[in-house]
């Protein structure tokens, strides 16, 4: 067994013969579109295709749908990018220079390095061939005939999958050339990164992808018009794409109707702190975020709920009594104050000392920003240990403006969204917990008592 | 045309213009470090983020692209509340050390700080340490806490220099500016990392804690050391040069100059230079002369050689870097003496070089033209040594699609795309592009075969619309240089190009106007060494490095009455009778022609080390003494106008004359190819200290490729005895399969080397 294999997260899908103590297989998801049917064996092509896969792609190639056709379908969806600002799909889509005649390229991005978000390594550990089949379609609507599936470099046995998915696809002819008989050849080729944070954005992983350093592009010029290698290219997320199929499918009415207007379709979520059940869970977009917690099956221990951050660690975090109020989709979200983002739900309990969580985002944004912008490179330091004095006991009363002040000068002025990804929990803690600071400041100590 | 407006005055400007670059049309400065108008656009240091009306953020001026209609605000609070938060994010971890630091005074930061800084740090934590790195002996990287991470110096390395030395390593706020693990820079464009560098972090390592820059007092000045003629400003306190930049010319040196043109200064400060006038006595002693005595030594010697010896006996040497008025009057000294043998190519091996062609040699263009040729054909140069300014303007014309073909002995990477490329040894460069030209005749129509080189070469140098051949320095000194100049016109010829000469140094083309050159009956260099003469007037030369056969040349003078005008003692007290301190370029007014034809004049900039005098001076005193005539100019100027007026511009021609002739048979055995490095042009930087500790200028070793190598039953790393004609050397035998067969490299001007002769000698290499 391989150092990787041992200590990264490894494939065992059901621990101890229980689905129901597994992460994804737990069956608890509501009206499953990429989850569905998913046992954890049943990933290989022949079982894809027994669920009904292929069957979109087939369609649209044998049917003669036009590249038009399929981008107003997914208009019609409300598919939003699952990545974590949730920009329109088909929007997206339809800005790709279709008739450009040189070289195009799509790019899958499941570079998912967001504390606390596992969603697209389990759709592409327990369902690789969604996003094949969704990039394939994709990368029809487009005019694209070469495509590169990012994959998050700590997750190694995931690339390894998505590899042996890829052969499988070739093998019957879903990629490669003159797919299912038509004149549409798609390339799909899989990449994986080596861990750094920075590569999931996206032109920093275009970067990557042609072998440079990981540092974000200056946009415009945005990688629709000058992407991988100079060329245009879409990125979307793996969920994304994982979507796609299942419109097709079924129609991008329908989908629509599954969440909520503006917000179609079902989301994987990836719960994660103070809950009895953490894991993946697929549940349609307006869903209550009640309704969430208890099928990852409420709080640990019966503790109170303090605070979640809702969408990925650089999301600003809700107290309890607001985020129970709110459905779990974007706009709902976006009206507390906070963002769906990537979809991982970090949950926290009264035993919760905000402090030291912010520490602990902040250390990771430190760690990981790029170092190419001063003030990401700058800033991101100097937050870090502004709040590690404050945890630490040595706090000054000064320290709770200037953190918000510094927080406030590297948003809006770094090249990628990193800064305001390091900016903005800060902004978020201060402006919901700044008591719990202020005491820290005050007393040196945490307004956590010891027993909890 | 995009028009818009930048703090309430309209402005307009080409479309795909960056904000930037109108404020600049304008006038309107914004605050920026990382943008720098030869370098990419990296976007990275913030500091030139400006209000865009209708944009939610402030943006990049250096990156955003101006739209019509465009309302900018440079200086809005907005724009300022970021300018001033970018600023704070700078200083925070920027070391406080202004008073020790090499940049104070001239820093970009510092600068901008007063601006846009608080009086007061907010920041309280402790500031991040960097630590330091050895890049070699010429750039200090020893304070690289002070890098703001604006990746000029990355940008530099790549984009002109074409060779990433300098690269980011590391994440966030550990991200460094680095070299690649234990190595140095060794770029010959280095330097301009340290004029890019907007902060103290890259400083120069010879300059270092030597003068604070508001002692400095700038004068302006022109390159010596190659035929580019890079605009200088050369920095003085009291009589010491202390620092060479650039100064910006577009047309000639854009803002860039090489290490040799900014560090050979050090060799003006050398112990070596010559600071009072000396005479050698019978007794081989060499002792001080005042002037009166040594030049009335000097005349009388001369007057003695033709009244005994006969009208005729004596010549005169110089250097492709002696200035106009220098070899004008050297001109008139010894014709004036009734002799025409003079010359200042002390390289050149063909005796008919200078009468195969209709006018005097040079670029055949602007320099600036380089950047826009679309095909180029270079001829036994190694164009990155020899005239690394050049390069870098080919360099900038390949990124736009320039295909550039490479005929040479060398081999060495030009650090640019190289469409084709035949290396053949020196005595080949004829037949290579006999066989070249014979192939664009064969090929009008026909499809080429892409196997075979000198075709392949044809194919791309032909479909050009705007194309030149260039002899480099190798082809011009080879026995056979006529030949290789008439196969190339031909070659132009089939091209529809420009036939063009980079031309070896400063003053080579001046000094052909100057009439540096023997005429009809006078003898060059290659003549005299068969045919030694009884007097020699020697200006700058030192000839055992100087001299493509430098062994015989200081033979032939050591064994003649020999007068040398020098700045350092060491170039010739070894051959010479009479020693006359002259001033090298920083210490006299001249003029230089550089390889585009363009006179630019300069005054010394520092008064004379010791006793020494401008070279003109002391020729036109020595003038006077021997009563000759046309001897009375007052100043340079005269001189200069008398050489150059009247349309000096008509004299310049490349057109070979004489028809190519059969070009010769590879000789059986072994070839010496020989360059000069780049540190070792000329006695000035050949004494500039940190230069010669760069690795260009560690002792050469004997390469050659693994074919030739095996036929000689050698190993790679072993010591080998080489021979010549002249004598032989003992050095370490190095594989380099860039090589010809049956072709040895070893380079030239070097003291080790010197013992080989020519540069084109035939060489036997054994064991030791």
């Amino acid at each position: 067994m391989s150092f990787l294999d041992k200590y990264s997260h490894g494939l065992i899908a059901n621990p101890g013969n229980d689905l129901s103590n597994s992460m994804a297989l737990h069956g608890r998801h509501i009206k499953p579109q990429i989850l569905d049917g998913i046992n954890g064996e049943n990933w290989h092509l022949e079982d894809y295709v027994k669920r009904g896969g292929y069957e979109a792609l087939r369609k649209i190639l044998t049917t003669g749908l036009s590249q038009e056709d399929v981008i107003a379908e997914i208009k019609a969806s409300g598919l939003r990018g699952r990545g974590g600002a949730g920009f329109p799909t088909g929007l997206k889509w339809s800005f790709m220079p279709r008739t450009f005649p040189g070289q195009k390229y799509l790019v899958c991005n499941s570079d998912e390095g967001e504390p606390g978000t596992f969603k697209d390594r389990d759709i592409l550990r327990f369902n690789p061939h969604a996003v094949i089949e969704g990039m394939a379609i994709g990368a029809y609507a487009m005019g694209i005939s070469v495509g590169y599936n990012y994959i998050h470099g700590e997750v190694f046995e995931i690339y390894k999958r998505f590899e042996e998915a890829l052969e499988e696809a070739r093998k019957a002819g879903f990629l490669g050339d003159n797919i299912l008989g038509s004149s549409f050849s798609f390339q799909l080729h899989a990449h994986h990164g080596y861990g750094a944070y920075i590569c999931g954005e996206e032109t920093a992983l275009l970067e990557s992808l042609e072998g440079k350093k990981g540092q974000p592009r200056f946009k415009p010029p945005f990688p629709a018009s000058f992407g991988l290698y100079g060329k245009p290219s879409t990125i979307n997320n793996t969920e994304t794409f994982a979507a796609v199929p299942w419109i097709i499918r079924n129609g991008g009415q329908q989908y629509l109707e599954v969440g909520k207007p503006n917000n179609g379709g079902t989301k994987l979520f990836s719960i994660t702190g103070d809950v009895e059940r953490p894991g993946t869970y697929e549940i349609p977009l307006g869903t209550p975020f009640a309704t969430l917690l208890e099928l990852a099956g409420g709080m640990r221990n019966g503790r109170k709920l303090k605070a979640v951050i809702p969408g990925g660690s650089s999301a600003p975090v809700l107290p309890a009594d607001i985020m129970m109020d709110c459905t779990m989709d974007y706009d709902s979200i976006a009206k507390a104050g906070s963002m769906l983002g990537s979809g991982a739900v970090t949950v926290m309990d009264e035993s919760r000392c905000m402090v030291k969580s912010l520490l602990r985002l902040s250390y990771f944004y430190f760690e990981e920003s790029c170092g190419q912008c001063t003030p990401c490179r700058e800033g991101t330091g100097w937050l870090y240990r502004i709040v590690n004095r404050i945890e630490n006991g040595q706090g000054r009363p000064e320290d709770l403006d200037m953190l918000d002040t510094v927080a406030g000068n590297i948003m809006g002025r770094t090249i990628c969204a990193l800064g305001d990804a390091a900016a903005m929990p800060v902004r978020g803690f201060l402006k919901h917990y700044r008591d719990e600071f202020a005491h820290h400041i005050e007393h040196k100590q945490c307004v956590v008592p010891h027993y909890l | 045309m995009v028009e818009l407006t930048i703090d309430g005055k309209p402005v307009s400007v080409p479309e795909g213009s960056m904000v930037m670059h109108a404020a600049q049309e304008l006038g309107v400065y914004v605050p920026h470090f990382c943008y720098h108008k030869k370098l990419s656009i990296a976007a990275s240091c913030r500091m030139c983020l400006v209000e865009v009306e209708k944009a939610p953020k402030a943006l990049p001026a250096c990156a955003t692209p101006v739209t019509q209609g465009m309302v900018v605000h440079t200086c809005s609070a907005k724009a300022v509340a970021a300018q001033k938060a970018v600023m704070e994010f700078l200083l925070i971890n920027h070391p406080l050390d202004c008073p020790i630091c090499d940049q104070g005074g001239e820093c970009q930061l510092q600068d901008l700080s007063v601006g846009y800084g608080q009086s007061e740090s907010r920041y309280q934590e402790e500031k991040r340490v960097v630590f330091h790195k050895d890049v070699g002996p010429l750039i200090s990287a020893e304070e690289m806490a002070r890098c703001i991470h604006c990746t000029r110096c990355v940008r530099f390395g790549q984009e002109v220099g074409g060779i990433m030395e300098l690269g980011m390593v590391g994440r966030g706020e550990h991200a460094e500016i680095t070299t690649f693990v234990g190595h140095s820079i060794n770029s010959e464009l280095s330097g301009n990392m340290i004029d890019v560098c907007p902060v103290g972090a890259l400083t120069s390592k010879p300059f270092r804690y030597t003068a604070r820059t508001w002692e400095l007092a700038r004068r302006r000045s022109v390159s010596p050391h190659d035929s580019v003629g890079s605009n200088l400003v050369v920095q003085v306190k009291g009589d010491n040069v202390m620092r060479v930049v650039p100064f910006e010319n577009e047309e000639v040196n854009e803002c860039w100059i090489t290490d040799k043109d900014r560090w050979s200064y050090e060799g003006l400060n050398s112990e070596d230079r010559l600071q009072t006038p000396m005479i050698k006595g019978d007794d081989n002693v060499w002792r001080e002369a005042s002037w009166n005595d040594a030049l009335t030594a000097a005349a009388q010697a001369l007057g003695r050689i033709n009244e005994t010896q006969g009208i005729g006996q004596i010549g005169a040497l110089a250097t492709e870097y002696s200035t106009v008025e220098e070899l004008a009057l050297l001109g008139r000294l010894v014709r004036g003496l009734g002799s025409e043998h003079i010359d200042f190519r002390l390289r050149q091996n063909d005796a008919g070089f200078e009468t195969a062609l209709n006018g005097v040699p040079w670029l055949g263009m602007p320099i600036a033209e380089l950047n826009n040729l679309d095909r180029v054909l270079v001829v036994g140069s190694t164009l990155r040594k020899d005239h690394p300014l050049f390069a870098q303007r080919l360099r900038q014309a390949a990124k736009h699609g320039t295909q550039i073909v490479l005929i040479d002995s060398f081999g060495d990477n030009p650090l640019f795309p190289v469409a084709a490329r035949i290396t053949v040894a020196p005595s080949q460069l004829a037949a290579t592009l006999a066989q070249l030209g014979r192939a664009l005749v064969a090929q009008e129509g026909a499809q080429a075969d892409a196997t075979d080189p000198v075709q392949k070469a044809a194919a791309i140098l032909a479909s050009g619309s705007n194309s030149a051949v260039l002899l480099g320095n190798t082809a011009v000194s080879a026995p056979d240089a006529s030949n290789i100049a008439a196969y190339a016109q031909a070659v132009a010829n089939g091209i529809n190009g420009k036939l063009g000469f980079l031309t070896a140094g400063a003053n080579t083309v001046g000094g052909y106007l100057a009439g540096a050159v023997a005429k009809e009956n006078g003898m060059n260099l290659p003549k005299m060494l068969q045919n030694p003469l009884k007097a020699f007037i020697v200006l700058h030369a030192e000839p055992k490095l100087d001299c493509d056969n430098g062994v015989k040349a200081q033979e032939m003078l050591a064994n003649a009455f020999s007068i040398a005008l020098t700045p350092f003692k060491s170039a010739a007290q070894d051959w010479a009778r009479i020693m006359l301190p002259v001033a090298p370029f920083t210490e006299t007014s001249g003029t230089f022609v550089n390889a585009e034809g363009r006179a630019q004049s300069f005054k010394g900039v520092v008064a004379g080390k010791g006793q020494s005098r401008p070279g003109w001076k002391v020729l036109r005193v020595l003038g006077n003494i021997l009563k000759l005539s046309d001897f009375e100019d007052e100043t340079s100027e005269t001189i200069r106008d008398a050489v150059l007026q009247n349309g000096y511009v008509a004299r310049l021609g490349n057109k070979v004359v004489t028809d190519p002739q059969v070009p010769a048979v590879a000789p059986v055995g072994l070839e010496r190819v020989a360059d000069v490095p780049v540190y070792r042009t000329d006695a000035m930087v050949r004494r500039a200290e940190s230069l010669q500790l760069s690795p260009a200028s560690v002792v050469p070793r004997v390469r050659m490729n693994a074919q030739t190598i095996a036929s000689l039953e050698l190993a790679n790393g072993i010591q080998v005895k080489v021979k010549s004609a002249s004598g032989e050397v003992i050095l370490e035998l190095e594989q380099d399969d860039t090589l010809a067969n049956n072709t040895v490299r070893i380079s030239h001007a070097f003291e080790q080397t010197a013992a080989l002769g020519s540069a084109f000698a035939q060489l036997t290499v054994e064991r030791v």
